[in-house]
């Protein structure tokens, strides 16, 4: 009871932040930038996704153009890093194929912050949407000639969208189901 | 670490010139005098070095060190054109009480080197659903209101395993320290969150950018952005210069080189988030928060030898995400019955808790095995529980990648034969498969 009620002040203190006229309590911390603010994570929505666009045409060439050959293969089969075309889902694997990314966006997103990993952040806005699109392509969920830019990535379907289980909200009280409870 | 022999060569060949400076301290008299009588073998530390008197060393007949894990996280490590840093467990027979020493806390690497950053230079941005999108330098971050908290902090991959031969092989990838930083709250209050605001994602730093959706009741609850981890300065393999600590969460949720934190409205499901919410079996498909009971018999365990029979303490640790140890209790005779243990020191929440039971040994078999029960009345079960209780098949226990399978806190049993000799006690599997495998 008493970790709800200490929950319940939690919630309460965080409705009084909410408040139109809410002054920090320290003033710490400067704005961010603009530049910084438009340098953003990409969610599922594709809501922050930049102005911009490419199609699997293009991004064969950014492909072998920026270097991905060197850790994909030529046409992101050969390896010697994971394939980035087709694969399962296995119960003994960390292995994640693109086509089981559930949002196209979050696609997007990893190419455009982490890779590659020794110089993340290396693809412009426009490359990114190309090399998005030519992955897409590759695993058959866009057609060749297909635009990608913010309208059109977060429409695309990926085809395990629907077997994902969405996780639940949390609370400090909720049990979780990884504990047995004792039998009474 | 061999790359570290170079640097403590130069310094002891810096500290040998400054012993001429002060020879008149008794203890180095007494060093120096020692080793012109019989020189010391290389490797042996000194006890009266300077180097030991400016950071202070372990005895040189105390050598523990962390376990190396077979390989990476990444399924691709070796053939990866960037730094490589492999993932280590701590060794957990070989320690006592319930801090881990840092040196010795695990360390998982997921896909990238460790980042060497100047905390000068480092910043924190929090943006998103938030009414004052704001960065902090490290400096302003050291101006507010923190707190120090003692919790344990354990990867989703430690599970008992029927092939592992010690603890550190079936439980070695968790800690315990005392981490100091601002509670998240403040820094989202400094903010100001929006309506709408649900979830936080938590962004890396390093080259993988690693990044985890954390539900922003849990953010406003007891999540801290730390910069100090046991006194010190968070180290580099830690997360220097601020990492996230999520009490009670499975590790991968403690986000390392914190660098930006982003308000959002849901959770990303990105990379390093897929497994848990959709695998080919559905009978693990679930939510990954904090973790259940858990507890495990550090000694004897797996590969020690009782040299005689006689009293021993059987002792271990005890934990759950979901609060306070409220008791432990160890079985003799592989769970037919418990006998309640001891907690011997602090018992905090989401914490390490040491437990220990005296026992005799008689030079019969037995077998050894804990089980937890927490604050919240939830009891950890026995791997036949568990295994009932999710429909599991025993191969769908160690068959299953751990990142799929969820939180695998069932007892671990340690048989002592009537040898003395300490082996796992689980019934040998045809296959195991391992994060790190």
């Amino acid at each position: 009871m008493g970790r709800t009620f200490a929950f319940a002040a939690v919630m309460l203190a965080g409705a009084s932040v909410l408040a139109q006229e809410s002054q920090p309590p320290f003033g710490l911390g400067r704005p961010a930038t603009a530049a910084e603010l438009r340098d953003s994570l990409v969610g599922p929505d594709g809501e922050d996704l930049p102005d911009g666009s490419g199609t699997a045409t293009d991004g064969k060439e950014v492909f072998s153009a920026r270097g991905c050959t060197t850790c994909h293969g030529p046409t992101g089969t050969e390896g010697p890093s994971v394939s980035l075309v087709g694969g399962q889902v296995s119960t003994f694997s960390n292995y994640w194929p693109i086509s089981h990314w559930p949002f196209a966006p979050s696609i997007w997103d990893y190419i455009h912050r982490v890779m590659p990993y020794d110089r993340p952040g290396l693809l412009t806005v426009d490359e990114t949407y190309a090399v998005t699109a030519f992955l897409l392509y590759r695993n058959g969920i866009i057609g060749e000639d297909d635009v990608m830019d913010a309208g059109t990535l977060p429409t695309v379907q990926m085809p395990h969208r629907d077997d994902y289980k969405m996780p639940a909200p949390w609370t400090p009280d909720t049990r979780r189901g990884f504990e047995i409870v004792p039998a009474q | 670490m061999s790359h570290t022999k170079p640097g403590r060569r130069r310094f002891l060949k810096k500290s040998a010139a400054a012993a001429g400076l002060v020879a008149s301290s008794p203890a180095l008299a007494l060093a120096a005098a020692s080793a012109s009588a019989e020189a010391p073998a290389p490797t042996a530390v000194d006890n009266n070095s300077l180097e030991s008197v400016l950071y202070g060393q372990r005895s040189r007949f105390v050598t523990t060190t962390r376990e190396i894990e077979g390989r990476s996280h990444s399924r691709t490590p070796l053939t990866r054109p960037v730094p490589q840093r492999p993932s280590a467990r701590t060794p957990l027979a070989e320690l006592v009480g319930m801090i881990t020493p840092t040196s010795l806390h695990f360390t998982t690497q997921h896909y990238y080197g460790i980042p060497d950053i100047n905390p000068d230079e480092h910043t924190l941005m929090i943006e998103g659903m938030v009414e004052r999108p704001l960065v902090f330098t490290m400096d302003e971050l050291r101006r507010l209101p923190f707190v120090s908290r003692i919790g344990f902090l354990e990867c989703i991959g430690n599970r008992p395993n029927p092939r592992a031969t010690t603890v550190t092989g079936t439980h070695g990838r968790m800690g315990c320290s005392e981490w100091t930083g601002v509670p998240l709250s403040v820094l989202l209050q400094e903010a100001g969150l929006k309506n709408g605001a649900h979830w936080i994602i938590a962004e890396a730093a390093d080259g993988s950018r690693h990044t985890k959706s954390v539900p922003l009741a849990k953010a406003l609850d007891d999540v801290l952005v730390a910069y100090g981890q046991n006194g010190e300065p968070v180290r580099p393999d830690h997360g220097f210069p601020l990492r996230l600590v999520v009490p009670g969460f499975e590790g991968v949720y403690n986000v390392k080189w914190l660098r930006r934190i982003k308000v959002v409205d849901q959770p990303y499901l990105s990379f390093q988030e897929h497994s848990r919410f959709l695998t080919p079996n559905p009978k693990t498909q679930r939510d990954s928060y904090d973790f259940g009971p858990s507890s495990v018999i550090t000694r004897p365990s797996g590969s020690q030898q009782l040299p005689e029979t006689g009293p021993y303490v059987i002792t271990g640790l005890a934990w759950s995400g979901g609060g306070a140890v409220r008791r432990v209790e160890v079985s003799t005779d592989g769970g037919r019955t418990y006998q309640e243990a001891e907690l011997a020191g602090p018992v905090l929440p989401k914490a390490h808790t040491r437990f220990y039971l005296p026992w005799r040994w008689n030079g019969e078999e037995a077998m050894l095995q804990s089980r937890c029960l927490d604050e919240k009345g939830q009891l950890q079960p026995t791997e036949a529980e568990y295994a009932r209780y999710w429909n599991l098949t025993r191969g769908e226990l160690y068959g299953t990648i751990q990142s799929q399978l969820g939180h695998c806190n069932w007892q671990q049993p340690w048989k002592v034969d009537t040898d003395g000799k300490v082996t796992n006690g689980l019934a040998p599997t045809a296959v195991v498969v391992d994060v790190h495998g």
